[in-house]
């Protein structure tokens, strides 16, 4: 049982990374890491959302007949996103503001309906909480990656603290649209190149 | 902002804020689908119409019951279930009609739900204040513009399949770095109509 724990909580960190093995989440992986202020809260936002959408999707896994599951799962999603958007939007405004509508895309993020779907289905509540704590710690470390690294070029800081000087020059690019594709292709070219070695 | 002619608003959201390369909506189809042209042009041709329908559907939804009762939180629920509601009806329709485009389509059609490209023109309509006609026209314009977008990208995954790529670059890697470039280019764009 313990084994079988840990394995559940390791595979999303490398393995079977919700983002660059799987693919999924990619919007808002790419959307939000303009800087790192916002992506740290989206991702707290996700792995919130992920975490107790599975957990309460698997305590509810033998009641909810098999025809509306689809929608179940996404009403269950949808009101944690609803917790999400009312707390973000009370507290950090300004946030709020700048994430639009991203906080509410958390609903069709794959990666929540995805691990619900294949593991908190058939899993106990106490599994399916780690994995899709697992699942959303997964996403969450691609993403402050990606943004440490666009924010550092993009606009030569890091958390809004000005950290490379005068003497850089703000690849603008990075902060832009077809710099989140790059860096993301950038991203899982080397952690595969890496782990067929 | 909310005054904007309906022409620039289609215009505008099929080239200059492209749904799916300014804004990144719906990627995860996008990804997946891409690497065949008849199933993107059946995918990118659902998506045109449940976006345009289901966004003058959500506005009517929105304008006239949500704000009225003062439930506007709940808009991302009621929203979901309309497109929902509406993808199931375009399933049945297409399974009779085309057996064909269905059998391709497999799994993809359920996912159009969970497209986020669909509920976030949805979103981004209710935060940039359209009226009704240029809802339409927006969900329209981005329909267009991601169906554009994913016929490009499977014409060029199509004449790359024989090509040599880096390893770790294929599959995900080499489609996102043609759809940086395709940003890159769609960004010639901006400037001409201003839509945000």
């Amino acid at each position: 049982m313990a084994g079988k724990a840990l394995k559940t909580f390791t595979a999303p960190l490398g393995k079977d990374n919700p983002v660059f093995v799987q693919i999924l989440g990619i919007c808002s992986t790419l959307a939000v890491t303009n800087n790192l202020k916002n992506t740290v809260v989206m991702v707290l936002g996700v792995m919130f959302t992920t975490t107790l959408s599975s957990f309460t999707f698997s305590l509810l896994r033998k009641v909810i007949p098999g025809r509306i599951r689809m929608i179940a799962e996404t009403l269950i999603i949808a009101t944690f996103v609803i917790i999400v958007d009312i707390v973000l939007r009370a507290f950090m405004p300004e946030i709020w503001q700048q994430l639009g509508p991203y906080v509410g895309l958390i609903i069709t993020n794959c990666i929540v309906m995805g691990r619900m779907e294949a593991f908190a289905a058939s899993n106990p509540p106490g599994l399916s909480l780690i994995d899709g704590l697992a699942s959303g710690m997964g996403y969450a470390y691609v993403l402050v990656i990606i943004a440490f690294f666009r924010e550092l070029l993009g606009s030569g800081s890091v958390w809004g603290f000005p950290l490379l000087g005068d003497w850089w020059t703000n690849w603008a690019i990075m902060i832009m649209p077809p710099g989140a594709f790059f860096m993301l292709a950038i991203f899982i070219w080397v952690v595969k190149g890496r782990s067929k070695e | 902002m909310n005054d904007l002619m309906p022409v620039a608003v289609f215009f505008g959201s099929i080239f200059t804020s492209n749904i799916l390369l300014a804004n990144y909506l719906g990627m995860c189809s996008f990804l997946s689908v891409s690497k065949e042209i008849e199933t993107s042009a059946g995918l990118g041709a659902a998506v045109i119409f449940v976006m345009a329908v289901t966004t003058a559907l959500n506005w009517l939804v929105y304008n006239y019951i949500l704000l009225p009762l003062g439930l506007d939180y709940l808009r991302f629920i009621v929203f979901i279930v309309v497109i929902a509601g509406f993808v199931q009806l375009v399933e049945m329709i297409i399974e009779r009609i085309s057996e064909g485009l269905y059998a391709a389509l497999g799994i993809f059609l359920p996912l159009i739900t969970v497209n986020c490209a669909i509920l976030g023109v949805s979103l981004f309509m209710v935060i940039r204040n359209y009226n009704f006609i240029n809802s339409f026209f927006f969900g329209l314009g981005s329909g267009i513009g991601w169906f554009l977008a994913i016929m490009a990208m499977a014409g060029i995954r199509k004449k790359i399949a024989g090509s040599r790529i880096p390893r770790g670059l294929e599959g995900a890697g080499i489609t996102l770095i043609i759809a940086g470039m395709m940003a890159l280019a769609f960004m010639g764009f901006s400037g001409m109509i201003n839509v945000t």
